[in-house]
């Protein structure tokens, strides 16, 4: 019989190993599914793998990669602190809309007023800040009532995005838009535009500010009382409690966190690659960065790289499309099966597999 | 009376890197009580489950009634007549009592008729149990009678019993010591394991004691002293902890009407606990699990928040505070439940070393914390309490019960408070190291903390404390110069009894 084993100690082998062992194990079993699709798997892994940043469009969708990847890590951040701490804000995309609306509301009521050093600022602390209510929602339910956060956060998804809707189709929409739905463009505008600081490299404020929240994690985490206190009441709640770890103080902060850098990264966006409030604006990054968050281990540097990574098979998969045909829903499966063998092969890290009978 | 019921054989089994039991035999007789010594780690245990079918030997032979007996699981013992009695109970708070009985046994009767088996066992035996009852609502006595007489319905022949009075009241001690010997008169055999060795000495008429998973002895317990029998447990003389002499100094900590709502649904409330603990003295209080002993470690070490003047410390109010601010004003504790509570199990020893000595070991400065203090705080205590791990760096889980136990109770007594707040202390710790643990403890008295000792082990408490009050469904009794108290009268605090005179024309 097979058993599993808990470790002493965490292997730190195998800290490392899970994820390019998951990487690899998708690649083949993906493969195998490429094959039985009919299509050649060695070069749909290829595709998906190695042409966005070495194929030979890969001029265009470099610059892509940190774009799309900008915004994942910045929210992947910001959740790993409540998942690491056991709180659960599956609600990122809400958080991300609002803070967009937020921003995008700040920046056209000055339109068309000339005053970038103004009006950018006030538009990323609006950003931050319309995520941060957002968040504060589920997080006073949750200590005020013992609600479950998970719901709530979830919930509030569909309501930012009712909200979205009406705000592309009255609020904010282009006044000297034929009456078509969607806000003046943003990027077009000078005071409120998140544009590429490097030409043709995809850095925008937005890829800034996730390289700083990097950081900034890392930090926190490995040397400020707040991390270590996340950590904590994360493995022992009631151990932290003994430690004198405010459990509340310690959601809404987190919650604030979460929903603040998902906010900004709303900002970032709309100012930048997306330009304009729609109906359909948001693409489901909010969700996306729950996975990035976990294949990244809620490590701040694992983030940053599961970022990347995730960004690639988004880009990747959109080329194999194209050039091969293979039909979404796989490309989907293929991100997916990712952070299953992720967390397969991650048991490997705290147990061991014995062969033998059970004593 | 002599006939043998059960013998081992030569018994031996091998973990990766120790030896749990080698080359272990014994016989137990028909209807005797048979006591099984040891220190922690001693192989008691794996040689316990290896009757019960939970272990496999690796090598020797057990023989029941004259046939070989060699169960493959729990239930094939169970079906042999072997039954147990666990030192942890594994009952469910929300179900009554025949439920959670129906739960244990393999074709459960109607619940009408299994009440009714339970009345009458339980009338039979002496053991009073109301099958209607909700365990959540039940005393730690009254769920090891639900245990006990969950065994009792198979009609064993032989008892397995781990630990069981750890957690009664000296009365409680006496009405199960009636029921074994009524089991024990009709041809019952009980392997009985304890380290409280007066009761084996009562209770028991052979002894087998192991040492290293080694049988090192037997004697008659009748006629062995109790030190005796402790030294051949540990294999060397035993150091009995000394308190120096001095004078108990001012008032440190008050409490004063301190009440409190219970935490949760089967808590226990706290009701009006009012004393005074002076510099260098030590308060023990004693009381059978579950009558407020983790809300009270919570009301002093500020993880329930309660008024303010209802905790005072040095004439300053901190009820209100929480622990790290109690800790900036003197008060450490540490709470019963090493794993998850006193401790972080997947966390390393320095991470834990941070968890509760940050504020007085000054290891973190404008919110940033520093490592490597933290690193040598830690290695510290590994050192003075002589914890057994290859460093710093391990986590606590890699830890032994008694080592981190050790490292728990060191922690906090190293940070050098002026009170020092302790929920058993000792548990689960060896002879010998339990020991050094209440040296430390009463050294720190000394040297003019007041201590506040909470335990279940009367002769713990009678060891180390100046004065010992009992905890009862919340309330605290007035404290009593421990010595020249009999175990007879501590009895009768722990059972309720807050006026002595009116108590003793009871009994």
């Amino acid at each position: 019989m097979l058993m599993l084993e808990k470790r002493a100690q965490p292997s730190k082998a195998w800290v490392y190993a899970a994820p390019i062992l998951a990487v690899a194990i998708t690649m083949i079993v993906g493969g195998a599914v490429f094959a039985m699709l009919g299509k050649p798997p060695i070069e749909a892994i290829r595709t998906i793998f190695y042409d966005p940043i070495f194929g030979d469009f890969a001029s265009y969708s470099r610059p892509q990669l940190l774009i799309k990847a900008g915004p994942l890590i910045l929210i992947a951040i910001g959740l790993s602190f409540g998942f690491r701490a056991g709180i659960w804000n599956i609600g990122a995309e809400g958080q991300y809309i609002i803070g967009a609306m937020a921003a995008a509301g700040t920046g056209l009521a000055f339109y068309p007023m000339e005053a970038r050093w103004l009006i950018f600022p006030l538009m990323i602390i609006a950003g931050l800040a319309g995520g941060m209510l957002w968040a504060a929602i589920p997080a006073f339910l949750r200590i005020r009532f013992k609600t479950n956060e998970i719901l709530v956060s979830l919930m509030l998804v569909y309501v930012a995005e009712a909200i979205q809707a009406s705000m592309a189709l009255n609020l904010l929409r282009n006044p000297d838009g034929h009456g078509f739905p969607g806000s003046r463009n943003l990027s077009q505008y000078s005071s409120s535009a998140n544009l590429e600081l490097i030409a043709n490299s995809g850095i925008h404020w937005g890829v800034m500010a996730a390289v700083t929240a990097v950081v900034f994690a890392y930090f926190i985490l490995a040397r400020h009382r707040f991390g270590f206190d996340v950590r904590l009441a994360g493995q022992s709640p009631r151990a932290a409690g003994f430690a004198g770890v405010d459990a509340g103080r310690l959601i809404f902060i987190c919650m604030l966190i979460s929903g603040g850098l998902a906010g900004a990264a709303g900002m970032f966006e709309i100012a930048g690659p997306a330009g304009r409030v729609s109906i359909d604006f948001n693409v489901g990054y909010g969700f996306t960065a729950i996975i990035v968050a976990f294949l990244g281990r809620l490590h701040p540097v694992g983030i940053l790289i599961a970022g990347l990574l995730m960004a690639l098979t988004y880009i990747g998969g959109e080329l194999a499309q194209l050039s091969l045909g293979l039909p979404g829903a796989a490309i989907q499966l293929f991100q997916g099966m990712l952070l299953f063998f992720l967390l397969a092969v991650d048991v490997m890290t705290s147990y061991r597999i014995r062969f033998g009978k059970t004593e | 009376m002599t006939d043998t019921l059960l013998e081992l054989r030569g018994l031996t089994k091998a973990y990766p890197g120790v030896v749990a039991n080698s080359d272990v035999s014994f016989t137990i007789g028909k209807g005797e009580v048979h006591a099984l010594l040891g220190e922690n780690g001693a192989g008691k245990s794996t040689l316990v489950k290896t009757i019960y079918g939970l272990v496999k030997p690796d090598t020797g032979k057990m023989t029941l009634n004259g046939t070989a007996y060699e169960p493959s699981e729990p239930r094939a013992a169970r079906a042999a007549g072997v039954a147990m009695v666990f030192q942890h109970f594994s009952l469910f708070d929300a179900l009554d009592v025949a439920e959670n009985i129906a739960l244990g046994m393999e074709n459960p009767p109607a619940m009408a008729d299994l009440a009714a088996r339970i009345r009458e066992v339980s009338e039979q035996y002496g053991l009073p149990l109301d099958p209607d009852m909700v365990v959540g609502d039940l005393s730690a006595g009254e769920r090891q009678r639900v245990e006990i007489i969950r065994c009792l319905l198979q009609d064993p022949k032989l008892l397995i019993m781990d630990e069981p009075t750890s957690v009664l009241t000296p009365q409680e001690v006496e009405i199960l010591f009636k029921t074994l010997n009524i089991l024990r008169e009709e041809g019952t055999s009980i392997l009985y394991i304890s380290h409280k060795l007066e009761e084996i000495r009562t209770l028991c008429e052979h002894a087998t004691i192991l040492r290293h998973g080694k049988v090192v002895g037997n004697c008659d317990p009748r006629q062995t002293s109790a030190r005796e029998m402790a030294e051949m447990m540990v294999g060397a003389s035993l150091h009995v902890p000394e308190k120096a002499p001095h004078e108990a100094g001012e008032v440190v900590l008050s409490i004063r009407g301190l009440s409190a709502p219970a935490p949760h649904q089967f808590g226990t409330a706290l009701k009006n606990i009012t004393v005074d603990v002076r510099a260098g003295e030590v308060l023990g209080i004693g009381g059978v699990a579950g009558n407020g002993q983790d809300e009270l470690v919570a009301a002093l070490s500020g993880e329930m928040k309660t008024a303010a003047g209802m905790v005072v410390i040095d004439g300053r109010e901190i009820g209100r505070l929480g622990p790290n601010e109690r800790r900036a004003a003197g008060l450490c504790a540490a709470p019963e439940e090493r794993n998850g509570h006193a401790a972080a199990p997947d966390m390393s020893l320095t991470e834990n070393a941070l968890m509760t000595g940050a504020v007085r070991k000054k290891l973190v400065k404008n919110g940033l914390l520093d490592w490597p203090a933290a690193k040598v705080f830690a290695e510290e205590v590994i050192k003075a309490f002589d914890v057994r791990t290859p460093g710093a760096a391990n986590t606590a889980r890699s830890l032994s019960g008694g080592n981190l136990q050790k490292f728990v109770i060191g922690r906090e007594i190293m940070q050098k408070p002026r009170v020092l707040v302790i929920n058993q202390p000792t548990w689960g710790v060896d002879a010998s190291a339990a020991a050094s643990i209440r040296q430390a403890i009463l050294d720190l008295a000394v040297s003019g903390t007041a201590v506040v000792c909470i335990s279940q082990d009367l002769d713990e408490l009678r060891e180390i404390s100046d004065r010992f009050a009992a905890l009862n469904e919340g309330k605290l009794t007035p404290p009593r110069p421990a010595k020249g108290l009999t175990i007879d009268e501590i009895g009768l605090m722990l059972g309720g009894a807050h006026d002595m005179e009116v108590a003793h024309v009871d009994a």
